[in-house]
């Protein structure tokens, strides 16, 4: 079951009533939060801590060397009023949602074709699988640097169909599109997550369909989606979320300032920039609680929306 | 029905794009590994189809093109994914067993904590992290990045290892009972030998992670001395002057250098990498 089912499981069964404890279960209670003690320092101390400060920080000037300044709601005013803000709105939505319905198709095409038992099964799997683990490193971003340039592969290919090319990465209309291309590249995670799925389907429904006279397309929209519809939102909400918060792909092709014209300038790529190029580091604060809000919305709304589409079975 | 001879043409079909798919989805990484090996001229405006005037001189210029050798950066690579890894391996295992067998107050109400904090975007915390950190003087060394690890915040590895202690048979936590044995030597004896496959997924993603992690070191390393293989590529951009500067053959040979301990990882630890991913996004 996935962390999301889980939370939401959660939800529906509250916690029982509890009893005074038995001398055992005290011994038991104090072991548990032995072994629970690494964490719960890093809760305190890496996560939740911080998550205060930053949220006060979020309200006042802060450059590191002199002591926060309280300054009111005056650092989400200005970024209201922030062109550059509203740049790196633009440009991350439309690389969320572009890239990440495009790559959960593709994932979910490739599983499909994957899962008919075909030889050779792990080989394919693994080829596909490969680029979602090189495709956070700085060295495929400046693979990607290099292939859409003016001189790249892309050209080359163009090339010998008689296309004349040009610098994609400088080019402010395409500059975004080499960087959808790039998490479009990265579908093998989730059609590992999708193939996982479409293994616990039973083939005694698609065969008992099949008896039914249906046709494939019909099998597809009423058995596999519907099973599927669990996964495929575990996915995209796991995906959402990691697109919004998309940096170093970003960071390296756009050589760390979001060129050509801010055509990259990804929101966290401008939270870097404010934080700590400038120091504004009360600033890039707000702009990272903007951020939780932003994906906290974006989940809450998926949410909603799943009791729509999504199926439970159990 | 369809007859055995359109089965096997349709067969055949679908391995026919399958392959396609795989070589567009490779061959950019396998482009960059030839280029690696040629002269720059030889790299610009061409699909590195030639097996002719292979050398490795690239490797040898970049290997010596920055401030240190590259061998300082992977060292430093290595001393922080070493301890991400023991970190993540010790404390997550420990908090997975807790969560998973152990009853105790609030018990769910801190699970669902750790299931949300998952999800939390951590450009939220790096602000304040840096002050921590910087405050308490381990800005410029490998504490930042390890340290975190041992405190268990990567809750992925929690959930992960959770859903592992999960299918293991309670009788056995009972019978050890009986014997005398107590949570700890449980835990030991019985749940971490049996939750090896979960380590061992751990430890490879926690690998590839951590080596391909960018934005930490960036913000936490300022100093070259203490550079991972990752900042030190960015800074061979800068100096190359980016697109069209001369060394892009050694930016190549050391971007090959960096991805190949991720490459090996992959190769030996598929198994568990593939069964990593489904579990936790299974049902």
């Amino acid at each position: 079951m996935s962390a999301l089912n889980e939370l939401a499981q959660m939800r529906r069964t509250r916690g029982k009533k509890r009893q005074s404890l038995t001398g055992r279960e005290r011994r038991e209670e104090r072991t548990a939060f032995g072994f629970l003690t690494p964490w719960l320092l890093g809760l305190a101390l890496i996560t939740v801590g911080p998550m205060v400060a930053s949220l006060y920080l979020s309200f006042t000037d802060y450059n590191f060397l002199q002591d926060p300044q309280w300054v009111g709601g005056e650092n989400y005013v200005r970024l209201l009023n922030d062109p550059r803000f509203h740049q790196a709105l633009l440009v991350t939505f439309k690389y969320v949602v572009i890239s990440v319905p495009v790559q959960l198709a593709a994932a979910l095409l490739v599983a499909i074709v994957l899962d008919r038992g075909l030889r050779g099964l792990a080989l394919y799997r693994s080829a596909f699988y490969l680029p979602s683990l090189l495709g956070g490193s700085v060295a495929i971003a400046i693979l990607w640097r290099q292939i859409f340039g003016a001189e790249g592969l892309v050209n080359w290919v163009l090339g010998l169909v008689g296309i004349e090319g040009m610098s994609w990465i400088a080019n402010p209309e395409t500059a975004l599109g080499t960087l959808i291309v790039l998490n479009v590249w990265t579908f093998g995670a989730p059609m590992i997550i999708f193939l996982a799925g479409l293994r616990q389907i039973p083939t005694m429904y698609y065969e008992a369909a099949a008896v039914d006279g249906a046709g494939r397309a019909r099998r597809f929209v009423k058995i596999t989606l519907p099973l599927l519809s669990p996964i495929i939102f575990f996915n995209l909400i796991l995906q959402l979320i990691g697109a919004f918060q998309a940096f170093t792909q970003a960071f390296i092709i756009s050589g760390g300032n979001g060129s050509p014209a801010d055509s990259t300038l990804f929101y966290t790529l401008y939270l870097y920039m404010r934080g700590f190029g400038n120091f504004e580091m009360g600033y890039a604060s707000a702009m990272a609680w903007v951020l939780v809000a932003i994906i906290g919305l974006f989940t809450l709304i998926n949410f909603v929306v799943s009791k729509y589409w999504v199926f439970y079975d159990d | 029905m369809t007859t055995d001879r359109s089965g096997i043409i349709r067969r055949l079909g679908r391995h026919a794009v399958l392959i396609v798919v795989a070589v567009l989805m490779l061959y950019p990484v396998l482009w960059m590994l030839l280029s690696s090996l040629r002269p720059d001229e030889a790299i610009f405006n061409s699909g590195g189809i030639s097996f002719s005037d292979l050398s490795f001189d690239n490797y040898v210029e970049g290997w010596n093109a920055l401030r240190h050798p590259f061998t300082h950066y992977l060292i430093n690579s290595v001393i922080i994914t070493a301890g991400a890894i023991i970190g993540n391996l010790v404390s997550c295992s420990m908090a997975a067993y807790a969560f998973a067998r152990l009853n105790f107050r609030a018990n769910k109400a801190f699970f669902a904590i750790m299931l949300m904090t998952i999800m939390l975007p951590v450009h939220v915390l790096l602000v304040p992290q840096y002050v921590l950190f910087s405050e308490l003087g381990w800005i410029n060394t490998p504490l930042p990045l390890i340290v975190p690890k041992l405190l268990a915040t990567d809750a992925f590895f929690v959930f992960l290892m959770v859903q592992f202690i999960r299918g293991i048979p309670r009788e056995l936590d009972e019978a050890a009972t009986i014997d005398g044995a107590g949570p700890v030597r449980i835990f030991v004896r019985i749940i971490l030998p049996l939750t090896v496959p979960a380590l061992a997924t751990t430890a490879i993603f926690t690998f590839i992670w951590t080596w391909n992690d960018f934005l930490g070191p960036l913000i936490f390393l300022t100093d070259s001395d203490a550079y991972t293989v990752q900042l030190a590529l960015r800074t061979f951009i800068d100096s190359s002057g980016g697109g069209g500067g001369s060394s892009w053959g050694s930016l190549f040979a050391m971007s090959t250098v960096s991805l190949l301990p991720v490459f090996v990882i992959f190769l030996v630890g598929q198994r568990y990498l593939v069964r990593g991913i489904a579990t936790t996004g299974g049902k």
